[in-house]
C-alpha cells in the first residue's frame, strides 16, 4: 500500500516541481511582453499572451491535478490543507500577470517615452517578487530552513513595487498631459504592482504554514 | 460448560481488541497517515499470525491466573477483566488488561480467602511508573533526534510523508504481532488445558494445533474487536491527548516497541545471555501504559505545549479504576455464581489436596533449561518456560511450534520437564527397594537421600551419580551395554516408587 504511495510521491513531486516551473516561466514572460508593449513591438508583445495562457492553462491543470492526488491517496494529512491554499493562490499570481497584459493589448495605453524606464523597472521588480515566492515555496518542500530566507525577498521586493509605483504615478499627475490619460497611465502601473501584492498574499500564507508545520 | 465459559474468554477478547488496538495503530490513524480501515486490517491480520504463530510464548499473567483452581472461579475472572476493560473502552481510555486481570485476582482472593500476595500490587504501580518514564524518555528523544536531522536534511515533504506511512505500517504490524502474542494467553490460556479442538492438518501443508486452534479463536475476537469498537481510545490516544503529528505518531509507536522489546522481551533476555553479554533488568511494561508515555515525551519536547492536562488526569483515573473495577466485580460475580447458580468458584484446603495428588504434568523451569543446556541450545524452548502442560502431547506440539528441535531432542525435553515429585519416603524404601531388584551399593546411596525431594526424574539420578559410581552410566561400549540397559530400568523402577504425583498420561486416560 505504502508503497505504491512512494511511487505516487514521485510523481506528484514532479508535477509540483513543475507547477512551480510554470509560475517562474510566466514571470519572466509577463516581464518580456511589458517590455515589448514599451519598445512598440505590438507582434511580439501579443505572442508573450498566447504564451502566457498556454501556461496558465497547464498550471490550473496541474494544480487540479495534484489536488485530487492529495486527497485520493490522503498523503501528507496534516498539511494538505495549507498545500493546496498554497498552489491555488499562487495560481492567482499567473492570473494577475495574464490579466494585465490583456489590459494593455484591450486598451492600448499611450505611455509616454519618458515614463518607459519606470515602467519596465516596475515589471522588473514585479517579476523578482514572483520569483522568489517561487523559491520560498520551493523550499517549503525541500529544505525546510531555508523559507525565510526567501520569503523576506518577496517582502522586500513588493515594497520596491510600492515605491516605483508611487514615485510613477507621482510624476505622472505632476505632468501636462490630460487628465484622462493620467488615470489612464496610474491604472495600468496599479495593474502592474498588482502582481507583487499577489505574490505578498501568498508569502503571508507560506509564512503561518511554515510555523504550522514543525513536525 | 466449557463453551460457556470460553464465551467469557471471547468477550475478554473483544474487549482487548477494542482497546489495545489503540495502541499500535492510534497515532497513525488518528494523524490520518493511515486509513482506519487499512489499519485495522492490518493489525487484525498480524494479531492473528502473533497469536496462532507466537502465542505459546511466556505469560506471565497466566502463571497467576493458575493460582485460581477452579474453572467457574476462571470464568469470572474473565468475565470481570472482559467487563472493566469493555467499560474503559466506552470512557475512550486506554487500560491495560494485565493490571485487570491482576486486580481480578485479587478479588477472586479476597472471596475465596486466599492469601493476597501484595506485591502484585506494588507491581501495577511499579508498572506504571516504568512504562511512562522509560517510553517518554525514549520518545522524547527520537523525536528530538529525528527532528533535528529531519531540518537538516533536505527531503521532500512527500517523500517523507511516505517514508513515515511505510514506518507506521511495519512498526504498526510488528506492534500488533506482539500483542497477539503476548496477550493470547490472557484471552484463552485458562482453556488451553481443556481445549475442544483436535489438531487439523491444511491441505497435507502445516498441523495446526488444538491449542493454535483455540488461539486463532481468540485471535478473531481480539480482530473482531479492533474493526467494531476501537476507533474511541484511538480518538484518546491520538487526537484528544495531543494533537500529534505524523513524524510524532511515528516516534510514540517507535519508542513504545523499543521499550517493550529492551525492557521486557525475555528473547533478548537470553539472547544476551548466550552471547555473554549483560542483561538489562526486566521491567513489567504495559503498552497501554507506554503509549501514553511515548506521547508525554512527545510533548516534553514541545515543551508541555499542547497537551490536555484533563484527557491525562482521565486516563490516569481509568488506570486506577481497572484493577479496582475488576476486583469488586469479581467478587460480587463470584458471590452470585456460587450462591445462584451453585457453581464451585473456588477448591477448599481439602480440595486442592486431593487435587495435589493429581499430576502437574509438565513444567519447564530454570532448573530444566539449565539440565537441557548440557545438550542442546535452550533459547528457544525457553519460550515456553513456566506455563504447566497436563500433556506430553500438548507439550510436544509446543516444541513443535517454538522450536526446530528434532523429533529426538523433542523427547528429550519431554522426558527431562515431566514433573514426577519425587519425595524419598524411607517407609518405602525400606519396603519397595530390595536386593532382588537392586544391586547392594544401589541401595547404600539411597540411604543417603532419605526425606530428600526431587520434581524431576534427572535431578533424582544426579544425585544417585554424586553418591554412586554404580548408579553412573557407563560408556557406550559392547560390553557395557547390559549394565546400562539395566541402570536406565532400574532407575525407572526408582521414579514409580518414590514418585507421588500419578503418571499424568494415566489420569488423562491415555
Amino acid at each position: 500500500m505504502s508503497f505504491i504511495h512512494s511511487k505516487k510521491s514521485k510523481v506528484l513531486e514532479t508535477q509540483i516541481d513543475e507547477f512551480l516551473d510554470t509560475v517562474s516561466r510566466s514571470s519572466i514572460i509577463f516581464k518580456n511582453g511589458i517590455k515589448k508593449y514599451l519598445d512598440g513591438e505590438i507582434d511580439l508583445f501579443e505572442g508573450t499572451i498566447g504564451e502566457i495562457s498556454k501556461l496558465e492553462n497547464r498550471a490550473d491543470e496541474l494544480r487540479h491535478d495534484i489536488e485530487s492526488q492529495l486527497y485520493m491517496y490522503s498523503l501528507i494529512p496534516e498539511i494538505r490543507g495549507d498545500v493546496l491554499g498554497l498552489l491555488e493562490n499562487m495560481d492567482t499570481v499567473i492570473n494577475a500577470e495574464k490579466k494585465s497584459l490583456t489590459q494593455f493589448s484591450v486598451e492600448m495605453p499611450v505611455i509616454p517615452a519618458e515614463y518607459d524606464a519606470d515602467y519596465l523597472a516596475l515589471a522588473d521588480v514585479c517579476m523578482n517578487s514572483a520569483e522568489s515566492l517561487v523559491t520560498a515555496v520551493r523550499a517549503f518542500f525541500h529544505d525546510f530552513n531555508m523559507v525565510k530566507n526567501y520569503l523576506h525577498k518577496v517582502y522586500f521586493y513588493e515594497k520596491e513595487a510600492d515605491k516605483i509605483s508611487d514615485r510613477l504615478k507621482r510624476r505622472i499627475f505632476a505632468s501636462e498631459l490630460d487628465l484622462s490619460q493620467k488615470i489612464h497611465l496610474r491604472y495600468f502601473a496599479l495593474h502592474i504592482e498588482d502582481i507583487s501584492d499577489h505574490a505578498e498574499d501568498v508569502a503571508d500564507r507560506l509564512g503561518i504554514s511554515t510555523i504550522k508545520r514543525n513536525f | 460448560m466449557i463453551y460457556i465459559y470460553l464465551i467469557g474468554g471471547l468477550f475478554l477478547g473483544w474487549s482487548l481488541g477494542a482497546n489495545h488496538a489503540a495502541n499500535v495503530f492510534g497515532t497513525a490513524v488518528a494523524s490520518r497517515m493511515v486509513r482506519f480501515k487499512t489499519a485495522a486490517s492490518i493489525c487484525s491480520l498480524f494479531v492473528i499470525l502473533g497469536a496462532v504463530f507466537g502465542g505459546s510464548g511466556t505469560s506471565a499473567t497466566l502463571e497467576k491466573l493458575g493460582a485460581v483452581n477452579a474453572m467457574a472461579g476462571a470464568f469470572m475472572v474473565t468475565l470481570a477483566t472482559a467487563l472493566s476493560v469493555y467499560w474503559m473502552t466506552k470512557l475512550k481510555l486506554p487500560v491495560s488488561t494485565s493490571q485487570a486481570i491482576i486486580g481480578a485476582i485479587l478479588g477472586w482472593n479476597l472471596f475465596s480467602g486466599s492469601v493476597t500476595d501484595f506485591r502484585s500490587l506494588t507491581r501495577i504501580v511499579f508498572s506504571w511508573g516504568a512504562s511512562i518514564l522509560l517510553t517518554a524518555l525514549i520518545s522524547a528523544f527520537l523525536y528530538w533526534l529525528l527532528r533535528g536531522v529531519l531540518k537538516r536534511s533536505r527531503i521532500h515533504l512527500l517523500t517523507l510523508d511516505s517514508y513515515t506511512r511505510t514506518g507506521l505500517i511495519i512498526v504498526g504490524a510488528f506492534g500488533a504481532y506482539s500483542l497477539g502474542a503476548n496477550n493470547i494467553a490472557n484471552v484463552m490460556g485458562v482453556f488451553v488445558a481443556v481445549t475442544p479442538f483436535h489438531d487439523v492438518t491444511l491441505a497435507g501443508l502445516f498441523t495446526l494445533t488444538g491449542v493454535q486452534q483455540l488461539f486463532f479463536l481468540g485471535a478473531v475476537a481480539i480482530a473482531v474487536g479492533v474493526f467494531t469498537y476501537s476507533r474511541r481510545v484511538i480518538q484518546t490516544v491520538g487526537n484528544d491527548l495531543l494533537k500529534i503529528s505524523p513524524l510524532a505518531a511515528f516516534v510514540v509507536v517507535l519508542a513504545e516497541s523499543l521499550v517493550l522489546f529492551l525492557f521486557s522481551s525475555r528473547t533478548l533476555e537470553s539472547w544476551l545471555l548466550t552471547h555473554g553479554l549483560p542483561t538489562i533488568p526486566l521491567v513489567p511494561i504495559s503498552s497501554s501504559q507506554a503509549v501514553i508515555g511515548g506521547i508525554i515525551g512527545i510533548s516534553i519536547v514541545r515543551r508541555g505545549r499542547g497537551i490536555r492536562y484533563k484527557v491525562l488526569g482521565d486516563i490516569a483515573l481509568g488506570w486506577l479504576a481497572t484493577p479496582l473495577l475488576a476486583g469488586v466485580v469479581t467478587f460480587f460475580g463470584l458471590f452470585v455464581l456460587q450462591n445462584v447458580f451453585n457453581q464451585q468458584v473456588y477448591l477448599t484446603a481439602e480440595q486442592q489436596a486431593v487435587q495435589r495428588q493429581h499430576p502437574v504434568g509438565y513444567l519447564i523451569d530454570r532448573h530444566v533449561l539449565e539440565h537441557l543446556g548440557k545438550e542442546m541450545d535452550t533459547s528457544e524452548i525457553a519460550r515456553i518456560r513456566y506455563r504447566v502442560i497436563p500433556e506430553s502431547s500438548v507439550l510436544d506440539d509446543l516444541l513443535k511450534s517454538n522450536t526446530r528441535l528434532t523429533r529426538r531432542q523433542r523427547q528429550t525435553v519431554v522426558r527431562a520437564s515431566e514433573v514426577v515429585d519425587i519425595v524419598m519416603d524411607p517407609r518405602l524404601r525400606s519396603r519397595k527397594v530390595d536386593a532382588k531388584k537392586f544391586s547392594q551399593g544401589q541401595i547404600e546411596a539411597l540411604l543417603w537421600i532419605d526425606m530428600e525431594k526431587y520434581t524431576y526424574g534427572w535431578q533424582l539420578f544426579a544425585a544417585l551419580e554424586r553418591i554412586s559410581d554404580e548408579w553412573k552410566p557407563r560408556p557406550e561400549t559392547a560390553a557395557n551395554r547390559q549394565f546400562n540397559l539395566d541402570l536406565a530400568a532400574r532407575r525407572q523402577l526408582l521414579v514409580q516408587i518414590f514418585r507421588t504425583s500419578k503418571p499424568p498420561d494415566a489420569v488423562n486416560g491415555k
